[in-house]
């Protein structure tokens, strides 16, 4: 019983630090609407500062360690103010995914300086004075420290109710989370209350990582760890919601806390399984309302355009080119180039679902990986050569977008593209535990192309005919009624529907479509490298994605060709470098701020600009307006 | 008081507006005629600053509002009333009131709780309750009363009479007088053209985007064919 208890307890503990930070996020997606990555570098932040200021502090005792601890949560706010002020505020009319991959580039930039500060090794905090020992209850050691965080848990929760129903800001903020543009109109600032309501999560984030360092070791990974279980927290409760956040995390903890002693490897996936059942049963989470789901307005997209037949000429060029390479460069050239390839397709594959589909996918490593795991299990262990693997390959990923495709296309906005993070994130947890057949962390090594593709140049031939044939098999869909049909969903899933288009069918073929051609991109990718480790499962892969498919630019199919192809060439030089992951930031940013209709936007303003210059007279906008959407 | 010239507005490819230009007087009532689609709508967001891609100008007492924020517009004493009801659904009627406040203005009447609560009855019944629980003709007054909490000089009312009952349509009518009878300017867009006629002093016709009719009601009613190209169904 006292054993039971004491279970108990500790997932009410882990479910205040959940709830910190997570009501901080729900905050701000509810008024600025923006999925805040940069979250998780908050907490984290909170985290190292409060063990500076608590271990400078200590001979202050109880009043160093709390003081510490809420200046650091009050300096967390600071920055998360700096953030939204000088990044943020530019970038609050633009798709989710600009501001996604922003915030991912903050991520990034923070994470790096961090590391300048305060060095890759992990730091023990000192514990709280005064409540460093544990108690017994009914015979079970509790810390003390795990009692004081489950009273503050609900305190905190009080005091944000408190100022939402009695303060007029509160007032407001609540106002803005229904229809902010409602807000600016009756008079309201709204880069003030945007900012603000930023500050109060920020601040939230701070204190949850601040709190935790008598618990855990300060680390580098604090940020992208917590900010899965953040998101599904947010998503349970409802986005928004902060009661249904407090909620939420209450369920995930102490689930969580009892399933481990069932079945210890479950604490990985358990969140995301939990997150999806509620989904499936109430879309817009426990306490979340209708409307709720919607990112920021954004303005329609203007209709896609067929190739002209230079562009046609142009693209096969392209691909002659691309054939000739292996006449006059070196094995790592071509090394490089199918890389390049496979991004491509893998980027081309996302683009159809968001660009073309309008729904937005944070989980498409999953189809990725499952086309990569399922060759390499099928060569590993039915001994089966590369053609067969590549043939039961992207079956086995369209199968699995197929199963997961059925519940997200339930969902719309950001609870779907939650839904695909989650079925991701399932995918990898299944993967990394699962040692007896993937191997888990070791992966899977020994993947390797059949005899006739065993040269670098024979393998890129086959990788340049199955990506070209991918993205041009992308390209005819999007073209086709199917393709008509999907852009119609997607500027209007009501018009649509009116009309008689059974809209969440195509949008689950659409999901599939694209997933079976993800699957492809990862069974070349496993052959090109002899291995598959989950890696290419986890966050930062689907991420990679959804960065080739900004930088090249959303409204435009030409994009995530391009986008994928600079992705690659930048990586492979920029992970060289010390600091490789400040700079990769600072380019995202670069390109969100500088060149938000990404790479293929700015060539063609480019190309516009010039052809005016040497045809004077012809319309700028016109033309601008043109190749923008080729 | 209100001056709009030559104004053109898009959604993203889409263009709305084409060089509408329309003027409103100091307290006068000028409704604004048109089809389903015409661009009344738009022509009021624009105004209000809500819609990001215009040209033109629009002038509130001789100062450029074109391209400033809508709360600066707000401010300045244009106070807006959105079609299909924009309440906030989860606060109650006082909250949704209070969201509206704005400082008293030196020339424009002042709206307290009690002076609006005799204007619309039903909302001191139902102060506690949440916008969603109200009726549709309950939400359609707090929307206005929220709107005049703001203490404006110009009103700006997109569709006042769509979608509600009948004997709410008329209470409607009693309430633009009493806005009138304030002081106020009012600028209503409408279908309906027998409310139009009851309640204001002129009208424009818009059609397409473009202004095709501006007069009385007594020079359109003697040109029975411009209401029945502009505004038959």
């Amino acid at each position: 019983m006292g054993f039971y208890l004491a279970q108990l307890l500790t997932g009410l503990a882990n479910a205040s630090s959940l709830f910190l930070i997570a009501c901080g996020l729900s905050i701000i997606f509810g008024v600025t609407r923006i999925v805040n990555f940069a979250h998780g570098s908050f907490y984290m932040l909170g985290a190292y500062l409060s063990y500076t200021l608590v271990t400078h502090l200590s001979a202050l005792g109880a009043l160093g360690f709390w003081g510490g601890v809420l200046v650091s949560a009050l300096l967390v706010g600071v920055i998360g103010l700096l953030v939204e002020v000088l990044i943020l505020r530019r970038i609050y009319r633009a798709p989710e995914l600009f501001q996604l991959v922003a915030t991912f580039g903050i991520l990034l930039i923070i994470e790096d300086a961090a590391l300048a500060i305060w060095g890759a090794q992990d730091l023990l905090g000192p514990r709280a004075p005064g409540l460093s020992k544990a108690v017994r209850i009914l015979g079970e050691p509790i810390p003390q420290y795990d009692l004081a965080l489950i009273v503050i848990g609900p305190v905190v929760l009080g005091l944000i109710w408190l100022i939402f129903h009695r303060t007029r800001w509160g007032v407001l903020v609540r106002a803005a989370t229904q229809d902010r543009e409602m807000v600016g109109a009756l008079g309201v600032n709204q880069a003030l209350l945007f900012s603000s309501a930023f500050f109060l999560g920020s601040v939230m984030a701070g204190l949850g990582g601040a709190l935790q360092i008598p618990r855990e070791a300060v680390n580098l990974n604090m940020d992208l760890s917590v900010i899965g279980d953040a998101f599904v927290v947010v998503v349970i409760g409802g986005m928004g919601s902060v009661t249904g956040a407090f909620i939420a995390a209450v369920l995930i903890s102490v689930l969580n806390a009892f399933a481990v002693l069932v079945f210890p490897q479950i604490s990985l996936v358990l969140p995301f399984i939990v997150m999806a059942l509620v989904l499936v049963v109430r879309p817009y989470g426990l306490l979340g309302k209708p409307g709720s789901e919607k990112g920021a307005p954004a303005d329609p997209e203007a209709p896609l355009r067929p190739l002209n037949p230079a562009g046609r000429l142009a693209m096969g060029a392209v691909v002659v080119i691309l054939a000739l390479v292996p006449l006059v460069s070196a094995d790592f050239t071509m090394i490089l180039l199918v890389d390049v390839l496979i991004a491509v397709l893998f980027a081309a594959s996302l683009h159809f679902i968001m660009g073309t589909g309008g729904m937005i996918s944070f989980g498409h490593a999953a189809y990725f990986g499952v086309g990569a795991y399922a060759a390499a299990l099928v060569v590993k262990w039915l001994g089966l050569s590369m053609v067969p693997a590549m043939i039961v390959a992207p079956v086995a990923s369209g199968l699995a977008a197929l199963v997961f495709g059925w519940f997200c296309v339930r969902l719309s906005g950001v609870y779907l593209g939650m839904l695909t993070l989650a079925a991701a994130q399932i995918v990898w947890g299944v993967t990394f535990q699962w040692q007896d057949v993937t191997g888990g962390d070791d992966g899977i090594i020994g993947v390797w192309p059949a005899k006739w593709a065993s040269s670098e140049t024979a393998y890129f031939y086959l990788a340049l005919v199955l990506c070209a044939g991918g993205v041009w098999l992308l390209r005819r869909a999007a073209h086709a009624p199917f393709g008509y049909m999907l852009r119609g969903i997607r500027d209007s899933e009501i018009r649509a529907e009116a009309i008689g288009v059974d809209t969440r069918f195509h949008q689950w073929m659409a999901f599939t479509f694209a997933g079976t051609l993800a699957g492809l991109a990862g069974v070349v990718s496993a052959f090109a490298k002899g291995s598959v480790f989950p890696d290419v499962l986890n966050i930062s892969s689907s991420i990679d994605a959804l960065i080739m498919v900004l930088l090249g630019g959303i409204h435009t199919l030409l994009g995530p060709l391009l986008g994928a192809s600079v992705f690659v060439l930048i990586e492979s030089w920029v992970t060289r470098l010390e600091y490789w992951r400040f700079i990769f930031g600072l380019i995202i940013l670069g390109v969100v701020l500088i060149a938000p209709d990404g790479l293929a936007g700015a060539l063609s303003r480019l190309l516009a600009f010039l052809k005016a210059r040497i045809r004077p007279g012809t319309d700028t906008k016109k033309e601008a307006l043109h190749g923008q959407r080729s | 008081m209100l001056e709009v010239r030559e104004l053109n507005s898009q959604y993203g490819g889409a263009k709305i507006l084409h060089g509408v230009t329309m003027t409103l007087g100091a307290n006068e009532v000028v409704a604004l005629l048109g089809r389903n689609g015409a661009g009344k709508s738009t022509t009021m967001k624009s105004i209000m600053g809500m819609v990001r891609q215009k040209s033109g100008s629009v002038l509130y007492e001789g100062a450029e509002m074109l391209g400033r924020p809508s709360h600066v517009i707000c401010r300045a004493g244009v106070g807006y009333v959105p079609e299909e009801r924009r309440i906030f659904k989860e606060l109650t009627v006082e909250e949704n009131l209070s969201v509206g406040k704005r400082e008293k203005r030196a020339d424009a009447p002042e709206w307290t709780l009690d002076h609006l609560y005799t204007l619309f009855p039903n909302l001191k019944e139902r102060r506690r309750n949440l916008g969603k629980h109200l009726s549709g003709g309950e939400q359609q007054m707090l929307t206005i009363a929220r709107t005049l909490m703001g203490n404006p000089k110009v009103v700006l009312l997109d569709e006042p009479s769509e979608g509600i009952a009948p004997v709410i349509v008329e209470q409607m009518a009693h309430v633009i007088a009493e806005l009138k009878r304030e002081g106020l300017s009012v600028l209503i867009s409408e279908q309906n053209l027998h409310f139009a006629r009851l309640v204001s002093d002129r009208a424009y016709i818009i059609e397409k985007g473009q202004m095709r009719y501006e007069g009385t009601f007594a020079e359109l009613d003697a040109q029975p064919e411009v209401s029945a190209k502009y505004l038959a169904v």
